[in-house]
């Protein structure tokens, strides 16, 4: 018997029983929009920290103080010898793979500008920062080399901080003030939005490290060194030289393990994305279970039908079907009301998502993958649940079948 | 044509046993039957219930299979096919009509009399829904294709499920009490279009308990016990059409 007489067939009886078929279907439907959401949600938080991570800077690597890990517990940075401007110079003159070396100084302090005064984030950096955070001036430019060999008082502001400071006007020129020391304004960054924790990145002044730390803290406390490659292949072996050249600068002897931690900007995000991943996961398994149990009530509705139908069984039988035929019938039916009710879900779940993303603000990020996954699914949930239903229907005897009443 | 046409039979039995098993007891439906019908006879099995024309109907009908004996349809060898093969032959040779209709509720009659069709396994291409049409337009019905059953009287059905018999042109049409649910006006009904179709050639076999219906048919087997006990020509051969004429006149008077 051919496929399509089949599928014929098992519609034929399916809108048949209109009303149990769309209840039947509706495990399948409320399994797969749930599954669909739930995955769209979360990979929607997850391109949305990717898209972060990668607004942080071009082939960037982090290198922080301190182990990220020793023997599985977590030191904290404080518990190791801090980075120093030596590691800088060091990784300047004899890396031969980076490209851009940058300390990043950090303090939290009141800024006076022409509209009062505002609490912001001074990095103390170099010129190579602007390279590796790949971090347009929308006006006036970035200090330069000069400024940073000088220990100018030379600012630029982030977006937020020039609106703060200089309401609708252009800061470049003005003056604001450190702790009370006179900075020049040279530059204004292009905004750049939130980071991947929330916070804010435009709400940061950055000035010349050698100027932070003559005028403004006299520390030597470097939290994070920034550095860049040309290409994005050169990354890992950037890395691995940088872990030798501070091995060295640090006087690490062969047996001791690293003070500091070396990580690229996939790193990050898996590091970011790791919470996401588990709660996307997590959302989809109670979703799947939905689906479980509407593959039972196929079943269920399956098992019922073969019954109520021996009859019609008994009569396939006698006028020549096979038991495979029967077997097939009843098979194709569970998957069609499967498949089925797995592309109206996903029509559910598609606009359900949307929706979502409409109203909430969150992003949503449909894939095809689940689309696709979804949908082959339902498809398998209807065989698995309607193989023991159909291979009933199909062992019955077409004498018995045609004497039940 | 009423007597036996050896060598163009359509049913050939010899020496068929059906031997029902339950627990410890044996129960011997059939013992022994030997029987041969001809190309274009209108047999009548006769029996009471219990008497093994049921099992014999089912053996003839390649439902089940003889515990022992041989059983040649259309020149086949039918005893020992598999379930596949038994299913191939119903559906090649065999068409059914039951005392219960047996149409598929809620699906139209011309796709109930589709139906034979689509478990076709020959392979070949034809217009099942023409056949099907054909079928129904020959049994009167043309007017209903695509009523369901349950908008057709008990005798409509019943002419329904004999066009769905037809529709594979088989070598035989069993009819299983098929004027057991029907009142009297419309058992001759059916009876004369049995008759009709048989004068065009086709070889019925009927099963029945009713001598009125019997009485139709051109030669009567009796069953019982498991064994033939007499089987004869019908002498006072009825025709349904001339008693459905009376009918009408006594109504009409």
């Amino acid at each position: 018997m051919k496929t399509t007489v089949l599928v014929k067939i098992a519609t034929q009886s399916i809108r048949k029983n209109k009303m149990r078929a769309a209840l039947t279907m509706l495990g399948i439907i409320i399994g797969v929009a749930a599954v669909i959401v739930m995955v769209a949600v979360g990979y929607g938080a997850r391109s949305r920290i990717r898209a972060q991570i990668n607004n942080l800077g071009t082939n960037m690597i982090v290198i922080t103080p301190g182990a990220a890990q020793a023997a599985g517990v977590s030191q904290g940075a404080q518990a190791f010898p801090n980075l120093s401007l030596d590691d800088v110079e060091k990784i300047r003159k004899e890396s031969e793979i980076v490209s851009a070396v940058s300390p990043v100084i950090v303090t939290r302090t009141q800024v006076i500008g022409d509209a009062g005064n505002w609490r912001a984030t001074i990095n103390g950096v170099d010129t190579d920062y602007q390279v590796i955070r790949d971090w347009q001036t929308s006006s006036g430019d970035f200090f330069a080399p000069e400024d940073v060999n000088g220990l100018r008082k030379v600012a630029v502001l982030g977006k937020t901080v020039a609106d703060q400071l200089f309401p609708g006007t252009d800061p470049v020129g003005r003056e604001i003030q450190i702790r009370n020391v006179p900075f020049n304004v040279v530059g204004v960054l292009a905004p750049k939005g939130q980071t991947a924790t929330g916070t804010d990145s435009d709400d940061i002044v950055l000035v010349p490290y050698t100027t932070m730390r003559a005028a403004l803290s006299g520390r030597l406390f470097i939290p994070q060194i920034l550095v860049s490659t040309a290409s994005e292949s050169e990354i890992p072996a950037a890395q691995d030289e940088v872990r030798t050249l501070l091995r060295e600068s640090r006087r690490l002897g062969e047996s001791d393990p690293d003070d500091f931690t070396v990580r690229n900007q996939n790193e990050l995000a898996a590091a970011a994305e790791g919470s996401t991943k588990v709660m996307t996961l997590l959302l989809a398994a109670i979703a799947s279970i939905s689906l479980v149990v509407g593959g039972i009530g196929i079943m269920n509705i399956m098992l019922v039908s073969v019954t109520e139908r021996t009859r019609e069984i008994g009569i396939r039988l006698a006028i020549g079907a096979r038991g495979s035929d029967v077997l097939t019938q009843f098979l194709v039916e569970s998957i069609v009301m499967g498949v089925f009710g797995g592309l109206i879900g996903l029509a559910l779940g598609f606009s359900g998502a949307k929706l979502l993303g409409h109203f909430t603000g969150w992003e949503t990020v449909i894939s095809p993958l689940v689309m696709l996954g979804s949908v082959a699914f339902s498809g398998a949930v209807g065989v698995f649940f309607g193989y023991y239903p159909a291979r009933k229907a199909a062992a019955l005897h077409p004498i018995e079948a045609l004497r039940y009443e | 044509m009423s007597d036996p046409v050896t060598n163009d039979a359509v049913i050939r039995t010899e020496g068929l046993v059906k031997t029902y098993v339950s627990g410890t007891n044996e129960v011997h439906a059939l013992r022994g039957i030997d029987l041969t019908i001809g190309r274009g006879e209108l047999v009548a099995i006769m029996g009471t219930s219990g008497s093994g024309k049921s099992t014999l109907m089912n053996l003839l009908g390649c439902l089940d299979s003889p515990t022992s004996g041989s059983f040649e349809l259309d020149g086949v060898r039918v005893d020992g096919l598999d379930k596949n093969e038994l299913a191939a032959i119903r559906n090649q040779k065999l068409g059914f009509v039951f005392q219960g209709f047996n149409l598929l509720p809620r699906t139209s009659a011309v796709e109930n009399v589709e139906l034979p069709l689509l478990y076709d396994r020959s392979g070949r291409k034809r217009d099942t829904k023409a056949l099907a049409v054909k079928a129904l337009e020959r049994v009167g019905l043309g007017g209903r294709l695509d009523h369901q059953p349950s908008e057709l009287s008990g005798g409509q059905q019943q002419r329904v499920a004999i066009a769905r018999a037809l529709v594979t042109q088989p070598a035989l049409v069993l009819a299983d009490e098929p004027t057991g649910n029907l009142d009297s006006r419309t058992t001759v009904e059916v009876m004369a279009l049995f008759q009709e179709l048989n004068d065009e050639g086709v070889t019925i076999v009927l099963v029945t308990h009713e001598p009125e219906v019997a009485a139709y048919a051109k030669r009567v087997v009796e069953v019982r016990d498991g064994r033939i006990i007499r089987d004869h020509p019908v002498k006072d051969r009825r025709s349904a059409a001339d008693d459905l004429r009376q009918l009408d006149e006594r109504s009409a008077a």
